[in-house]
Order: C-alpha cells, then sequence, then structure tokens
C-alpha cells in the first residue's frame, strides 16, 4: 500500500498568462526549480522525471538543464488531463518502490493561441481521432461533453440552475487568488444564464480558460519529506481507472456512458483511504467543462449519481458554503487552463493551510484529473 | 467514394454498408454480439471472426448537441447545428453519432433545438455531410414501429 509513504514536499508555478514570451522548455525548468527550492531539495538530488505524454519538451532536455543526477526513473501519463493526478501517483509510486528518492511531476503548457487549439486543425484529424462522431460534426471536446452532458440533465432533470452553481462558486475562488486569470472579473448568474452558447447546453462560461504556464511538484519518501523546508502533504491514497469498453472523450458507445472514470477510481479511492467521502470538505476537481465536476462529485461519492444538482445548490461548493469546497483557486474554469496540474498545487496549498481560499479544518483533499477520459486521482492529507 | 480513404481494416464493412444503404454493424461470428465501434477482436468471447448485420435502421435519440461558433470549415457556415446520438433498436447499447434531418440530403442545421426531443424514435437515411462524405443520417420515423 502507498498510504501515506510518501509526500509532495514542494511545489512551483510560473505566472499564468496568455501569450507569455518563454518557450515551454523555459516554463517547465522555472516551475520545477521552483518546486525543488520550496523543498529545499538540490536539483542535482533528481533521480526521477513524470510527466505528460503531451509535454513537448524531451525529458532529457528537462534533466540537463535542470542538473539532474542519473535519473533512474521516468515515466509519461497519456490522455492529456487525465494525467495530472497520475503523474504524482507514478512519482509516489517510483519512491515507494525504490526506483528512485527524488521524482518531480510537471506540467508545461502553451496552448493559449488561437492557432494552437488542437480541434481548429479538425478536418485533417479525422484521420487519427474522432472518427466516428467529427464526419458528423462533433468537432471539438466541448462538444464531445456537450452530448454527455445533455443526457446527464436528462436522466437525472439537472438543469443550468447546477451548472451555474459549480462556475459561479469557482469563478468566486478565482476573484480570491490573485493569481488567477479571472481575479478581477467579477461574474453573475444573469451574465452566465445569458452568455452565448458554444455547444449547447454549454454556454462560454461552462468552458475552461485557454492558458499558458507550468506547474511542478516535489515527491520524495515521507520520512525525506519531514526534513524539509516545508510541511509534508502526504499522499495518502492514489487510483487510476480506465473503466471498461471506455471511449476517452466521445463515451457513447459502452453499456453505461455515464460511467464514468470518476466512478471506478472513486470506489478504490475509499477501499483504500483511511477517510470516507464525509471527511472530504475540499477537492480540486478537473474542470475543463463544468459538467465535469458534477460527473466526479458523483463518481468519488460525495453525493448519490443523480444528486449533484441537489448537492451544489445554495453555494455549497464554495469555500465558506459548508458544503464541499471546489477549486478553491479558481481551477480550469478561472484560474488556469494547465491541464489540470493546478489541482495538485491547489491541494497541496489547501492541506499546508496556505490557499488564499483556506477551508478550515481539512484534514484532506481530493484530488480528481478529468473525467471522460483514463484518469486518476489523489488523496492528499496534511 | 463512399468509403474514406482513412476508414481501418476492421471499418471497411461498416462503410460498406453505407453506400449500399445498409446500416451495417459488426457482430461476433462466435456469440453473435453486436460491438461498435467496430475493432478486430470480440470484447466478449475474444473472437477474431466477424460478420457484418444489416440492422432495421430504427432506433431512440439518446443525447444531442447543438453547436455553436467558433468552427472550421465546412462547419461553420452551418451553425448553429445538431448532432445526436442514436441508441438501435437492435441493441440500445449500441450507439452512433449523427445528425437528424428532415430528409437524407436535408441540412444539418434545419432541425432546431425546440424540434428535438430524447427518446423520440428516428430511422436512418443516407446522404452527403457537410465534408461531402455519404453518411448514416436520421429523421423522425414516419410511423411507429410494429411494437
Amino acid at each position: 500500500m502507498l498510504k501515506d509513504r510518501t509526500a509532495i514536499a514542494g511545489i512551483g508555478e510560473t505566472t499564468f498568462g496568455k501569450l507569455l514570451p518563454s518557450s515551454e522548455e523555459r516554463l517547465a525548468c522555472e516551475a520545477i526549480l521552483a518546486a525543488l527550492d520550496d523543498a529545499g531539495i538540490a536539483p542535482r538530488e533528481v533521480d526521477g522525471l513524470c510527466s505528460y505524454t503531451m509535454e513537448t519538451t524531451d525529458a532529457t532536455e528537462i534533466a540537463r538543464n535542470i542538473g539532474a543526477g542519473d535519473v533512474t526513473f521516468f515515466s509519461q501519463i497519456g490522455y492529456g488531463g487525465g494525467a495530472g493526478a497520475a503523474t504524482v501517483g507514478h512519482a509516489a509510486m517510483a519512491v515507494a518502490g525504490g526506483q528512485a528518492k527524488v521524482v518531480v511531476a510537471w506540467r508545461a503548457r502553451k496552448r493559449s493561441a488561437r492557432s494552437a487549439r488542437i480541434w481548429a486543425s479538425a478536418a485533417e484529424s479525422v484521420a487519427v481521432t474522432g472518427r466516428w462522431s467529427r464526419p458528423w460534426g462533433l468537432l471539438r471536446p466541448v462538444d464531445e461533453i456537450a452530448m454527455l452532458a445533455r443526457r446527464y440533465m436528462h436522466e437525472y432533470a439537472i438543469t443550468r440552475d447546477a451548472l451555474a452553481e459549480v462556475v459561479l462558486a469557482v469563478r468566486a475562488h478565482a476573484n480570491r487568488n490573485p493569481r488567477a486569470a479571472m481575479y478581477h472579473r467579477a461574474l453573475t448568474r444573469e451574465e452566465y444564464m445569458s452568455a452565448r452558447w458554444v455547444s449547447e447546453p454549454l454556454c462560454l462560461f461552462d468552458c475552461c480558460l485557454e492558458t499558458d504556464g507550468a506547474l511542478a511538484a516535489v515527491v520524495v519518501s515521507s520520512d525525506r519529506a519531514r526534513d524539509c523546508r516545508r510541511s509534508p502533504v502526504y499522499i495518502h491514497a492514489f487510483e487510476q481507472a480506465m473503466p471498461r469498453q471506455i471511449f476517452a472523450m466521445t463515451n457513447y458507445f459502452c453499456e453505461d456512458p455515464l460511467r464514468t472514470p470518476s466512478s471506478v477510481a472513486g470506489k478504490l479511492l475509499w477501499r483504500d483511504s483511511d477517510f470516507t467521502p464525509a471527511d472530504v470538505k475540499v477537492a480540486q476537481i478537473y474542470d475543463a467543462f463544468s459538467p465535469l465536476i458534477l460527473f466526479a462529485l458523483e463518481g468519488f461519492g460525495l453525493c448519490g449519481r443523480g444528486e449533484a444538482g441537489d448537492f451544489v445548490r445554495g453555494g455549497k461548493l464554495r469555500w465558506d458554503g459548508g458544503g464541499v469546497a471546489v477549486n478553491t483557486s479558481g481551477g480550469s474554469l478561472s484560474e488556469a487552463y494547465v491541464h489540470g496540474f493546478n489541482m495538485i498545487t491547489e491541494a497541496v496549498r489547501q492541506m499546508r493551510g496556505t490557499s488564499t481560499s483556506q477551508v478550515d479544518g481539512a484534514q484532506c483533499c481530493l484530488v480528481a484529473s478529468a473525467d471522460c477520459v483514463p484518469s486518476g486521482a489523489l488523496l492528499l492529507r496534511r | 467514394m463512399t468509403v474514406p480513404n482513412w476508414a481501418g481494416e476492421d471499418e471497411v464493412g461498416f462503410w460498406e454498408g453505407v453506400e449500399r444503404g445498409e446500416l451495417r454493424i459488426q457482430s461476433c461470428a462466435r456469440c453473435k454480439r453486436l460491438r461498435f465501434p467496430p475493432r478486430p477482436f470480440c470484447p466478449w468471447c475474444q473472437s477474431p471472426d466477424c460478420a457484418w448485420q444489416p440492422m432495421s435502421g430504427r432506433g431512440t435519440l439518446w443525447s444531442y448537441a447543438i453547436v455553436h461558433p467558433p468552427l472550421v470549415a465546412p462547419f461553420a457556415e452551418l451553425a448553429p447545428y445538431n448532432v445526436i446520438v442514436v441508441a438501435l433498436q437492435e441493441d440500445p447499447h449500441i450507439r452512433i453519432v449523427g445528425n437528424l434531418v428532415t430528409d437524407a440530403q436535408g441540412a444539418i442545421n434545419e432541425v432546431k433545438a425546440q424540434q428535438i426531443r430524447i427518446g423520440a424514435q428516428v430511422e436512418v437515411v443516407f446522404g452527403e455531410g457537410p465534408g461531402g462524405l455519404r453518411l448514416p443520417r436520421w429523421r423522425y420515423a414516419a410511423h411507429r414501429s410494429g411494437d
């Protein structure tokens, strides 16, 4: 069992923004060096590297730039936003299994330019992906999720009010976080309800930002972490889930399309944990699109299936709402879209007590990566 | 050309059906279960042997999205348009993406959001999609099926 044997000793982030001048390579190294400094660990001690398959900088470039030692564990996780939790999870397994002692996990992403959006070349990409959806005009990730969201809303009589609760709670957190892209931009329910559609039932504010930036975390053994500069944040449980017969994003072709990766990972997470869903006062849930938060709340058992609409009502996702505070730094919807790595760094801040929307008395924090693709989850504890 | 040049070897049977005006779904030659999207092995009995079964072309509208800009050509000028998912009558777990149209050659933006109902009975028609590819598409069933 991985339980509490490893910990996150340091985190680092670059600034987030549109069209940052630095390269992804430079951003990645900045974030990693900041995370090592946060931990008080020398870069030459790094012997493990773990990131996303979508990372454009080769791991050897990262190792050579930061001045890592001999690297004895290196790994990449697939499925875009599904990879976040697993970069830390694999690092934890590597440390617990003795493959490495100091593993950095990171994500650097420059996707704020319009030309960098993958779906903008949809016509050509029929050849490799989406061949059972794109010929009919289901072109973008938002369209793929809109289809599932519509079905979900139909099955459980969930209205846009639930999506608005999600979006407004996350925005309210961004309004308290000076690093967030939407720090100065308040959002009202009326603005949400009158926003332009992108893919009905999803409007502009149901979609994440596009941001440049990089983030990193340093994973070491818990013993080592206790000697580091900061209080350890323990990796209490880690799961991955690729549900049977899943089709990434366009998961319409299996028996139960709403049995998302969250619901599979959720069962395992509570099996492996000393905590129960009732202990979760704060969660960081991948939110490229707002319905993913509803799916995950149900999948991780924070409420029953089909009950998320009621569960989120009345500001229950806000940091001071007395329910489960979700995406307390502003998430992908309002802080930065960096493939969900900001879920991890914010979870660490919550466990250290340094979030700008600190949840009182939270003993653990759930980190859930992208639902609707093969994904992963962490339960961190202080 | 009806079979798209990107169709893999396990997918050609589907597109050959489209060419002939048949909605065909891959089935296992051993256990007879249907599977979609097409693939080389049966996920239930692991047999590599398959056959292509013609479907009745009837189904139930399972979900839909109304797609708005920003979009790329050739879809951009048609927005907002509908995309639907249909659950087939033969096996409601076999679902296929399509568009709801008024007739085989109809545009994908003719049936509007307020006219679309989850659970409605639909039937397949074949016509050219915006990309020029001949596709299975769907219209509201003219008559109730025999059930």
